[in-house]
């Protein structure tokens, strides 16, 4: 037996085990022990897998290896396997997916302890890492397709979880609507994905990546184009990119571990990873390409202007990661595709580190969301506190953090393939970015308490808070993997995974040059930080005695030139022009066809009026045509 | 005249739209299920005017059975109006449609 | 020479002195529970019988044909005629038509759909079709008191009737055509000589009376009224089995016929129009539809759709599609039906909000209805997906891709309101306290879910009997 079969299938077994005790109800005093039986359970269930490829991961050789249980099924000439590739770039993932999982597992024990459903919280979240391990490790797009609908299923069951809950979206009033919203949106593109696996399959007669990237002579350019195409559409339905990103931020219906962990740290990477895996097609499809890259770098812009203007701690969150899985696919759109996986990793860290941070807020403060009443926060939970500051950092982009070394990666390539506009705009999305990490980050903890004092927060406990210690320090020293050439002349997740994923071989950047982007990136992200500060912490909310919040501004000139020349452009161009298109057009269309679906179906209604003599006729109509068509002509 | 196999089919058609047409417009289910056995007659004399004119004896075996299948569709059938009538005191069909939408 | 025939028939053999002995039982005994008993036995023989290799042949004066094709067909039809009577049971009771006659009429009906994969012999499939169809008449009927009943059956009965007058024309013409009634002789007949309109008219005639029975667009309509109307365990039986018995004999019918249809583009678009249709408009119809046992009357429709994609691409590899997901197909059905059933028991609960909270009450049953739904929406690992899959990628084979794209995008339309039934029991409070005290999950519904899922995990198994079944069909 493979010890890839124990990794992947012991999450299914935690499945299991946390459905059998939601089944039985929790009574009395026995709950907290029960819940601490199933919490500690359902994470060894990942953290076992986690250890088990950290192993794998020590002793690598480089060299890809696959593992097959059973021929699943045959369909024609071709036979599909439930079998797993291990090389540089499924381990790497799972390795990601594991080791966040389990911090996040752990974290969830003290989250949801006291829910009503605690039990099948675990058990949905232990079937989402199973299905996650499926999508990265199969090694033919079936049985991926397996993960992709499940982690699909598993992440609209989860951002239901609390249906009984109002939830203030677009166009949506509770959270079983957003849950609906994320599936809808995803079976676009789970259609589009499906569309493509039936063009390679009629080409090549086989779905297995090997044969695939092997065969990929065989398809011509046109066939490249569709396929390739295709499957990005596929991709922008599960990693939220234009046009299908609206679900995400009303994802955050669900419960905030799922937040972090589906919605920030995995899932929603795994359109990246589908495209990194199969690079040497893209590379095939110019066209393609640069259609990747500009909905990447779009979507990273668009997203980031709305998060400054949301007031919802996680909502901001959201489009932050919006905004930053939009700067993978300009990665990925421009051919570095081992850059979109660095920033998928440190992305991982520090979101999640904030994600969980903020869960820690919410929880401390009674379900508050609004960062309007929010604020000094600081004092009163000094370790969410520091953390939360570390990966702020990191997601600004703040010198020689995880954050900064991957993103700067992803510019420094954007720039080396000579896309000056695209380079041009990543940087100013950098600076919105730190501008709107800092005026959540300032909102949330610094200044007066603005949050009604009878709530009385409190630190929470060390369960939640060491998962976000240790995030916090990956959110640090995580871009040790991908330090730039300047600082070290060998890239090591860049030669890692060289051997699984393709390159498009650049010239290399001069050093001096190179020395002059990190400090451009850096400066950018420091004066972004420093403007959203001055203006941010400097201002005073007064909560009114009928609970309205006023924000009133201390007249600083300075900060009025920042506000008038930096805040009130982007906030015009966020609420004016670009919200609208994210809540009329795109969704208006999602909405619209649904709804011009229903009426068809309505209209079908009156033709079947319940009178069997007019069935009778329309069988007889039908038999004329038919007779007519195949005999008579 | 001599009578051709043409002359039955023709004649055989004839009835089998007669018969379809009195499903579609009879209101009365008995006379619709009187028109479905027309039909079923039609088909009988094209089985046996094709056996005739094939000199092939399976037609002719074929009509038995469809005799006996009609008898049978006959017993259900009248049960089934009959069960209708006692509840709902009308058999116009066009009177029996609450399952509809 | 008679002592042969019967035992190589012996499926059909055995089903009809089986159905004598019921008969005596019942009309002595006149225990229901006894003649359940009985016909279950009958039931597990069949199933058990289906399972060995045996002889093959044609049987009776080449009128019966034996072979893995037929055996994977009863193998179907008796799965779903036992399954479909241990979910009737308490049903019946509560209902007040605890009648013995109704365990006999069931499997009479199986052996009608037995007679339809059997047949080598026009007369034989007729007579099959009408076993089948008058069976089912009763069964939608048995509610005698019930106007609703009473309505399924007299639509059920008079476009039946009505639709196989077509199917007997068609039987009429090709015979008057080819000189034949045999299948295989009228296959010769088209190999040597090339078709004339007579035979074309006959052929579509009979189609009709398929495209009835599985409930093709346009020939639909009376499926939502009565499936509606009809007791649900009879629906269950009439919305699987009996179109898993029509396919059967569809298929039959056009092997043999095929050396004129391959080439005949016509005969390709107008089925391909006619599986493109019953997709569209059974997904569509079924979204606005708030009752569910007609909400699935329109998704068996839309079924049939997908499944007709395999016949149209007119190869092994989709016929054996179309067999697979028959089983796969009635299991899911009878399963959602049967849930229904259960829940209907305790109380007139018919719409898809009727089913709020049900998982916050009755958890299990709960996960195995929405494992139904899933699997009935063709999301993996479930054997919705490998069904689906296998008649997809049959029609991408056959140089249809279009037809699959199209088979894949209704079928996303499907997730919709499959999905909105697990909204309802899994993320909305229910109506009232206690609404489904008293609903006893029925361990058979445990078993069906547990098929489904391992046709969908270990489908290998069941898709090489089916493909074995296509590979001796006709190479006699």
């Amino acid at each position: 037996m493979n010890v890839i079969f124990i990794s992947v299938f012991l999450p299914l077994v935690g499945f299991f085990l946390s459905s059998l005790f939601s089944l039985t109800k929790f009574i009395g005093h026995h709950e907290s022990g029960k819940e601490k039986l199933v919490g500690v359970l359902s994470t060894l269930m990942i953290a076992i897998p986690f250890g088990i490829f950290a192993t794998l991961f020590a002793s690598f050789n480089g060299e890809a290896q696959i593992a097959t249980l059973y021929d699943w099924f045959a369909a024609g000439a071709m036979s599909i396997k439930v079998s797993y590739q291990l090389d540089s770039l499924s381990l790497f993932m799972a390795m990601i997916v594991t080791g966040v999982g389990s911090l996040i597992h752990l974290y969830s024990i003290g989250y949801m302890h006291g829910d009503e459903g605690f039990a099948r919280f675990f058990a949905y979240l232990n079937l989402f890492i199973f299905a996650m391990l499926n999508l990265i490790l199969a090694d033919n797009m079936v049985l991926m397709f397996l993960g992709w609908e499940g982690v699909g299923l598993c992440s609209y069951l989860l951002i239901g979880f609390w249906y009984d809950r109002k939830f203030d979206g677009i166009g949506i009033a509770t959270t079983t609507d957003a849950a609906n919203k994320a599936f809808i949106m995803n079976r676009i593109g789970d259609f589009a994905m499906l569309a493509a696996m039936f063009l390679i399959f009629q080409k090549i007669s086989a779905l297995d990546y090997n044969s695939i990237l092997s065969q990929k002579e065989a398809f011509d350019s046109t066939h490249i184009f569709w396929i390739t195409l295709l499957i990005f559409i596929g991709c922008t339905g599960k990693s939220a990119q234009i046009p299908l990103y609206t679900w995400l931020p009303d994802a955050m219906a669900g419960p905030t571990p799922v937040s972090a962990l589906i919605h920030a740290a995995t899932m929603v990477t795994s359109g990246i990873y589908l495209t990194a895996r199969l690079s040497p097609l893209f590379i095939m499809s110019p066209d393609t390409m640069n259609l990747i890259a500009v909905v990447g770098i779009a979507t990273a812009f668009i997203a980031a202007t709305i998060g400054l203007t949301q007031n919802d701690i996680k909502k901001v969150l959201a489009y932050s990661t919006v905004s930053q899985l939009g700067y993978m696919f300009l990665a990925l759109g421009i051919g570095a595709f081992g850059s979109a996986i660095f920033h998928v990793t440190t992305h991982a860290f520090f979101k999640a580190c904030l994600f969980l941070g903020s869960g820690s807020v919410i929880h401390a403060l009674h379900e508050e969301q609004d960062i309007r009443k929010m604020g000094g926060l600081a004092k009163v939970m000094p370790q969410t506190h520091a953390t939360f500051l570390v990966a702020s950092l990191a997601l600004a982009g703040f010198p020689l953090t995880a954050g900064f070394f991957s993103k700067d990666d992803v510019l420094a390539k954007t720039f080396e393939s000579g896309n000056y506009l695209l380079w041009g705009v990543g940087l100013v999305t950098a600076f919105i970015t730190a501008f709107y990490t800092m005026r959540l980050y300032t909102l949330t903890f610094l200044g007066e308490a603005r949050y009604n004092t009878d709530k009385h927060p409190h630190e929470s406990p060390a369960l939640m808070t060491a998962p976000l210690w240790i995030l916090g320090a990956l959110s640090l020293v995580g871009g040790a993997i991908g330090l730039p050439a300047v600082i070290q002349e060998q890239n090591w997740i860049q030669s890692f995974l060289s051997s699984s994923v393709a390159s498009v071989q650049a010239h290399h950047l001069e050093h001096s040059n190179e020395w002059i982007l990190l400090g451009i990136s850096s400066i950018v992200a420091i004066l972004g930080l420093a403007a959203s500060f001055s203006i941010y912490s400097k201002k005073t909310v007064h909560v009114e005695p009928e609970g309205v919040t006023t924000v009133l501004y201390r007249k600083y000139y300075i900060d009025e030139l920042y506000d008038a020349a930096v805040v009130k452009p982007f906030q015009f161009l966020a609420s004016r022009l670009l919200a609208p298109i994210d809540n009329r057009i795109i969704d208006g269309l999602v909405n619209g066809i649904g709804s011009s679906m229903v009426g068809l179906g309505g209209a079908l209604k009156r033709w079947q009026t319940g009178v069997a003599q007019n069935y009778a006729l329309v069988i007889t109509i039908g038999l004329i045509l038919l007779v007519g068509y195949i005999a008579l002509t | 005249m001599h009578i051709e196999l043409n002359h039955y089919l023709w004649l055989s058609a004839f009835m089998f739209t007669v018969g379809v047409i009195g499903v579609l417009v009879r209101r009365n289910a008995i006379v619709i299920f009187m028109c479905v056995e027309l039909m079923l007659n039609a088909v009988n004399l094209s089985f046996v005017a094709f056996s005739h004119f094939l000199s092939d004896i399976q037609g002719q075996m074929m009509v038995f059975f469809v005799m006996t299948v009609a008898a049978a569709e006959a017993a259900v059938g009248l049960a089934i109006v009959i069960s209708l009538f006692r509840n709902r005191q009308t058999v116009n069909i066009d009177e029996i449609n609450l399952l509809k939408g | 020479m008679a002592l042969h025939d019967l035992l190589l028939a012996l499926p059909i053999t055995f089903a009809t002195l089986w159905t004598i002995l019921l008969i005596v039982v019942e009309a002595t005994a006149k225990r229901a529970q006894l003649t359940f008993s009985l016909t279950s036995v009958g039931f597990l023989i069949l199933i058990t019988m289906m399972l060995f290799p045996s002889e093959q042949g044609y049987a009776f004066g080449e009128m019966l044909r034996l072979s893995p094709y037929s055996q994977f067909a009863n193998f179907v039809f008796a799965l779903s005629g036992l399954l479909v009577i241990t979910l009737s049971q308490s049903y019946l009771a509560k209902e007040n038509i605890h009648f013995g006659e109704y365990y006999i009429i069931v499997f009479i009906a199986t052996l009608g759909m037995m007679l339809m994969a059997s047949a080598a012999h026009m007369v034989v499939l007729f007579i099959g079709l009408e076993i089948m169809s008058i069976a089912l008449y009763v069964l939608a009927g048995i509610m005698r008191k019930d106007l609703r009943a009473n309505e399924a059956a007299m639509k059920y009965f008079l476009l039946g009737a009505f639709s196989s007058g077509f199917f007997l024309y068609g039987i009429s013409l090709i015979y008057g055509a080819t000189g034949e009634m045999t299948l295989f002789k009228i296959g010769i007949y088209l190999q040597e000589n090339s078709a004339t309109s007579l035979f074309w008219i006959g052929l579509s005639l009979m189609m009709v009376g398929f495209l009835f029975k599985i409930s093709a667009v346009p020939f639909h309509q009376w499926t939502p009224d009565v499936y509606e109307g009809s007791p649900t365990p009879s629906t269950a039986l009439m919305s699987t089995a009996s179109k898993a018995a029509a396919f059967t004999a569809l298929i039959t019918v056009v092997l043999n016929v095929s050396s004129q249809t391959e080439n005949n583009s016509n005969w390709i678009f107008a089925l391909s129009t006619i599986a493109v249709l019953t997709m569209v408009v059974g997904n569509i119809a079924a979204l606005s539809q708030d009752n569910l046992k007609r909400m699935l009357a329109f998704s068996s429709i839309a079924h049939a759709g997908y499944m007709l994609v395999g016949i149209v691409a007119g190869s092994d590899a989709g016929y054996s599609a179309v067999l697979y997901y028959a089983l796969v197909y009635s299991l899911m059905n009878i399963g959602a039906f049967g849930v229904i059933a259960l829940i209907e028991q305790q109380r007139e609960l018919t719409s898809a909000s009727d089913y709020a909270g049900l998982f916050k009450e009755k958890p299990l049953l709960a996960g195995v209805m929405a494992l139904f739904m899933l699997s009935l929406t063709g999301i993996p690992p479930f054997g919705g997906f490998i069904g689906k899959y296998k008649l997809f990628a049959a029609a991408v084979e056959s140089g249809l891709s279009w037809l699959a794209v199209v088979g894949v995008l209704a079928s996303a339309v499907s997730a919709y309101y499959y999905l909105r039934v697990v909204v309802f029991m899994f993320m909305r409070e229910p109506q009232a306290e206690n609404q489904f005290e008293g609903v006893v999950l029925n361990p058979t519904l445990v078993l069906i879910a547990l098929l489904v899922f391992l046709l969908g995990i270990f489908p290998t198994g069941m898709l090489r009997f089916a493909g074995e079944a296509m590979k001796f069909a006709f190479n006699m």
